[in-house]
């Protein structure tokens, strides 16, 4: 690309010079940021749409079962879900200034900041937890222990609320393994920067892995109402 | 490395403005407002969406390629659910000889 390069071979271009950092096949830092950026984004365009059909497929179902679908939302904890809404919010504003903290290179505020957030991230996945084992003491797993009470079922029909309970835990299986996978991502950026490994030249992995744990955070941001609160809680 | 980055006090603001997005969507949702539950549900989502997108994934301050990308993948989530909610919900619209 580099036409003086190209000209002078021995010649190596100066941005080589000023940081090691730099990947040999780029030109200069900014570019290769903007590579990695932009790789991450291309790569959450596509979960846009792999968890954008799992939303399609909510719409449809809860349009032909709607009772069954506001019975489950009612029989959901309310209270765990707001809890988890602020828990993940808090752990995204700790990425942010992860992010904040990497590009000004304060490294122990980077590292504090991390384990901040991998321990909002634990804790979210705690509660994850206690409210699965809570579904199946009352049997509403589907397919393995469904046995709604009367009360649960709320006059709807039993497939219906057991359609509902499919895609309850279908959405946040698939949005807690996205975010066991964001932890481990944060655990391995904690360690390098605990080598002292991220510099102010190299923080795009941390930008990038911020990119991916806010993007869990906007998946949350949707299932939080579209299952615990969409069927009104006023009932 | 980006030219413009937000400040300490921009991240603060937008943890602030998350929370009381959250805190009211929890509240509404207690309340009997009808279809509007719905409506407002998926609004205030959306701001967050916006909140978060904006400022904490820093697309206010990004290159047009990047917003390309982004703008890309909505597209394509708007066909998915478009054209898939226009199959099922015009499927009685049409009616198949009996038997």
């Amino acid at each position: 690309m580099s036409e003086s390069a190209a000209a002078h071979p021995l010649a190596a271009p100066s941005a080589h010079r000023a940081s090691p950092a730099l990947h040999h096949q780029f030109e200069e830092l900014q570019q290769q940021y903007d590579a990695s950026t932009f790789g991450m984004w291309v790569f959450l365009a596509t979960e846009i749409m792999f968890f954008g059909g799992i939303f399609t497929a909510y719409i449809i179902y809860r349009s032909l079962y709607y009772s069954g679908f506001v019975a489950g939302s009612h029989g959901l904890e309310g209270d765990f879900g707001a809890a988890m809404t602020f828990i993940l919010l808090a752990s995204s504003f700790t990425m942010a200034m992860s992010v904040h903290a990497a590009r000004e290179g304060k490294r122990v505020m980077l590292i504090i900041l991390l384990l901040a957030t991998i321990l909002l991230g634990i804790v979210f996945l705690g509660i994850k937890f206690t409210e699965y084992s809570h579904k199946w003491h009352e049997q509403m797993v589907p397919g393995l222990n469904f046995h709604p009470s009367v009360e649960e079922l709320r006059g709807a029909p039993g497939t219906a609320v057991e359609l509902f309970m499919c895609f309850y835990f279908f959405m946040t299986g698939l949005h807690a393994l996205h975010m066991i996978i964001g932890i481990g991502l944060l655990s391995v950026m904690t360690t390098l920067a605990w080598r002292g490994k991220i510099k102010r030249d190299n923080y795009d992995k941390i930008e990038v892995s911020g990119l991916y744990w806010h993007f869990v955070d906007i998946i949350w941001i949707y299932l939080f109402p579209l299952l615990y609160l969409i069927g009104g809680r006023y009932k | 490395m980006s030219e413009q980055t937000p400040s300490v006090r921009t991240y603060t603001f937008v943890f602030a403005a998350l929370l009381i997005l959250a805190a009211l969507t929890t509240g509404i949702a207690y309340i009997d407002l009808g279809p509007f539950n719905t409506v407002a549900a998926l609004a205030i989502a959306f701001i967050k969406m916006c909140l978060v997108g904006l400022f904490f994934m820093e697309l206010r301050y990004a290159r047009g390629l990047t917003r390309i990308v982004v703008l890309a993948g909505f597209f394509w989530l708007a066909l998915i659910v478009s054209f898939t909610l226009a199959d099922v919900f015009s499927r009685s619209w049409i009616k198949s000889p009996g038997p």
